[in-house]
């Protein structure tokens, strides 16, 4: 099965490059466009310290989600904390030697990745039962949640019902990290949930997935609160005074 | 009640989120304006050959100026968090005037512009051309936008389409499609000062008019004085307050606070205009234009401080844009925040205990607050977050026996838009304007029902204006929308007042 492997690995290292410049790319294009005006949601934070607790509460718990819709809030962090278990988990397939705190999470990555399917098909409920979300869904919409749904059932199975040798899988992405080709194992199963996986890496950049790096750039949610105190002006706004 | 030649919503006792139906108000859009007016502005007069292209162009220049833009266009994940937030898709119904479906109308084209997705698989990611079809719903629902934050609070991201809103419309404006409203006012203040063409002379008439009022009902020389070189503060106030009701009543409580506190102060002829409407229009240069008057007026009447009366968008540019725009203020006082709002200079007296304030004297009204949207979400009063929120409430609690709060869900940073904010005051779009103050005048009105609440107070120039309008579409009295300084005006006793309550108290003795 060896020409299976080279293809996988041309995947992955493909995947990894996209994902890795197309999100390094998008972050420089976020952080070289000026903020103009102050423009954050008030009441907002007066120091930067209260901006850094803002923000950590929005990534960690979704409060303004909270505030806005309880359903999509419980599904959505179901799904976002199960996923982050579950990556958390898979570490033990991409470090050697394993480190403790990955080892001891091992137990709560597998319920990380029931709960994240669980979330996506609240999730995905949504988009079919309430019509004001229906009506906002594009296809793409659909075929996301189908990729990750596809992702969390995929390895759950792998967890339960069908097997595969993990430990040459470990192999195979090891031996990526220094250019060699390992031999994957050819389980069906398994082929189908790195394709799922190296596909979600290719698209990230290109997707709504982007609403992670742009939160921490949203002007709403991450300016302080001091324009009587301190003028802010943009370079391109600087050059208007010059005229 | 007044009359509608459309169908008034029906106030609920329970808010209700309502189905959607498609297209209802694709109808509804303002007049556009006239080519003389957009010239004023710097915008082409009509409709550009091609038109498509120009567009697009603006909008690439947008995008590499403004990262709200291209954040907000990208992050949108249609997680329906704001779907059910907007005043005016709750009172209209249209699922364009949901937060996210106002903003696919411009992330649609965004998409096919200027990401790969767009480009390659345009029907997968909803992307679409910029067609007749579309600059029309662009037209038409950015219009129905009043850029009052709502959907920003409750939105993951912080995803502000009131952002969205502004960049459509300067897009618009740039291939020759502009609103008669906003622009048309926006060249007045240009060639006269402010909002409402009202020259020199007849601002210092009408403030003469104010002069002998106060000293009819108080016996007090209160002055409202104009252009007077050398004062300590220059007040910028919302034009309507001149003359329109209820605002004048405010801008005379303005004035007997001045004069309590012993400092001098005027108005200025040349802006003689808090409301920036370059903001409503997206427009960075007209908004910077607006505000740079004020700079021009402190410098020529050599004031110390700044102080805006009560006006909600005004006091967002204000507060939140008027160092950039026309800072910095380096020549002012610097004991004092630049600018500083008018309830944050009445706050501070009655901490001190310098105002006289009998509250019995606004016994006849039971009162609830309006949180305007704009000072609520985009800016902030006094030196803590929320201070925006507390310090008016505080002004009505030391002027008035009867306060209550409306429901929790629809004040603070949750308030409901008047309906009427954001460039839409015009009477070309009333339907819009009735049905996007039902949630606020439904809050209204269980409050009126559970605690006699009898008048709502305010303390922005377009929520009165519009409340006095709309109110009575829903059966309800125009009057009952007061200013918040109007309460400060009736509660306080000035320094020398000749009041009744001195005669009944001889009356009693004797």
């Amino acid at each position: 099965m060896s020409f299976l492997s080279d293809v996988y690995a041309g995947l992955f290292y493909f995947a990894a490059f996209v994902l890795v410049a197309g999100l390094a790319n998008k972050i420089i294009q976020y952080a070289r466009t000026p903020a103009p005006l102050k423009i954050p949601t008030t009441p907002a934070p007066t120091t930067k310290l209260g901006v850094t607790l803002r923000m950590t509460r929005e990534v960690v718990f979704f409060e303004s989600l909270f505030r806005g819709s309880k359903w999509t809030w419980i599904f959505g962090w179901m799904f976002h904390f199960g996923l982050f278990l579950v990556t958390l988990r898979h570490l033990r397939y991409f470090l050697d030697p394993v480190p403790l705190l990955i080892e001891m999470i091992q137990p709560f990555g597998i319920y990380g990745g029931m709960a994240m399917v669980v979330g996506l098909a609240g999730l995905w409920a949504r988009r079919f039962l309430v019509d004001r979300v229906r009506y906002i869904t594009a296809l793409s919409d659909h075929l996301i949640l189908a990729l990750l749904i596809s992702i969390g059932v995929s390895g759950l199975l792998m967890r339960f019902v069908v097997h595969t040798d993990i430990m040459r899988v470990k192999q195979f992405f090891q031996g990526l990290y220094v250019g060699q080709v390992q031999i994957l194992p050819a389980d069906p199963l398994l082929l189908l949930h790195l394709l799922l996986v190296a596909l979600l890496m290719i698209i990230f950049p290109y997707s709504k997935l982007l609403h992670a790096p742009g939160l921490f750039f949203s002007p709403s949610r991450n300016q302080v609160d001091n324009p009587r105190e301190q003028r802010h002006i943009a370079p391109w706004a600087k050059r208007l005074e010059q005229d | 009640m007044a009359k509608a030649d459309f169908q008034v919503p029906v106030l609920k006792q329970y808010p209700e989120i309502p189905e959607i139906e498609p297209g209802v108000m694709a109808h509804s859009s303002p007049f556009k304006s006239k080519p003389q007016f957009q010239a004023d502005l710097g915008f082409p007069g009509e409709l550009v050959d091609d038109w498509q292209t120009k567009a697009i162009d603006k909008m690439g220049d947008l995008l590499g100026r403004y990262r709200s833009l291209r954040v907000y266009l990208d992050s949108c994940v249609k997680c329906g968090s704001c779907t059910d937030k907007c005043h005016y898709y709750l009172g209209t119904h249209d699922p364009k005037n949901m937060p996210v479906g106002r903003q696919d109308l411009l992330r649609k084209v965004y998409r096919r512009h200027f990401t790969i997705a767009g480009r390659l698989f345009p029907k997968l990611v909803g992307a679409e051309d910029l067609t007749e079809e579309v600059l029309g719903d662009w037209y038409s629902y950015f219009h129905q936008c009043s850029q009052c934050r709502r959907c920003s609070v409750f939105c993951p991201y912080g995803i502000d389409t009131a952002e969205i809103s502004m960049a459509a419309r300067e897009i618009m404006d740039h291939i020759g499609v502009g609103q008669k409203y906003c622009n048309e006012i926006i060249a007045k203040v240009y060639k006269i000062g402010n909002n409402l063409g009202l020259p020199g002379p007849a601002l210092v008439d009408t403030l003469e008019g104010l002069e002998e009022d106060v000293f009819d009902d108080t016996g007090v020389e209160v002055k409202y004085p104009v252009d007077k070189e050398g004062a300590d503060i220059l007040l910028v106030t919302p034009s309507a307050d001149f003359f329109a009701e209820p605002h004048v009543d405010g801008l005379i409580g303005y004035g007997k606070v001045f004069h309590e506190a012993g400092v001098s102060w005027t108005l200025s002829s040349h802006a003689s205009e808090a409301a920036n409407f370059g903001m409503f229009i997206g427009s960075y240069e007209n908004m910077r234009r607006v505000a740079l008057r004020i700079r021009e007026a402190a410098i020529k009447l050599k004031v110390k401080r700044i102080v805006f009366g009560e006006c909600g968008h005004a006091w967002r540019v204000a507060y939140s844009f008027l160092n950039t725009l026309a800072g910095p203020w380096d020549f002012l006082d610097p004991r004092y925040p630049v600018p500083q709002h008018i309830c944050e200079f009445t706050y501070a007296l009655i901490q001190e205990g310098k105002l006289n304030l009998d509250k019995s004297r606004n016994d006849d009204m039971v009162l609830t607050y309006h949180d305007s949207c704009n000072v609520a979400r985009a800016s902030r009063m006094g030196d803590r977050p929320g201070g925006q929120f507390d310090i008016p409430r505080a002004i009505i609690r030391a002027t008035c026996n009867n306060f209550y709060d409306m429901d929790e869900e629809t004040i603070r940073d949750r308030t409901f838009c008047c309906g009427g904010g954001g460039g839409l005051l015009t009477d070309d779009l009333m339907e819009i304007r009735v049905k996007g103050a039902q949630p606020r005048v439904e809050a209204l009105n269980n409050v009126m029902q559970e605690k006699g609440v009898t008048h709502m107070a305010a303390i922005c120039a377009i929520c009165k204006s519009q409340f006095t309008k709309v109110l009575p579409y829903y059966g309800m009295d125009l009057d009952q929308i007061v200013s918040v300084h109007q309460l400060v005006s009736n509660a306080l006793v000035l320094t020398g007042e000749e009041t009744d309550d001195e005669d009944e108290v001889a009356d009693e003795a004797a």
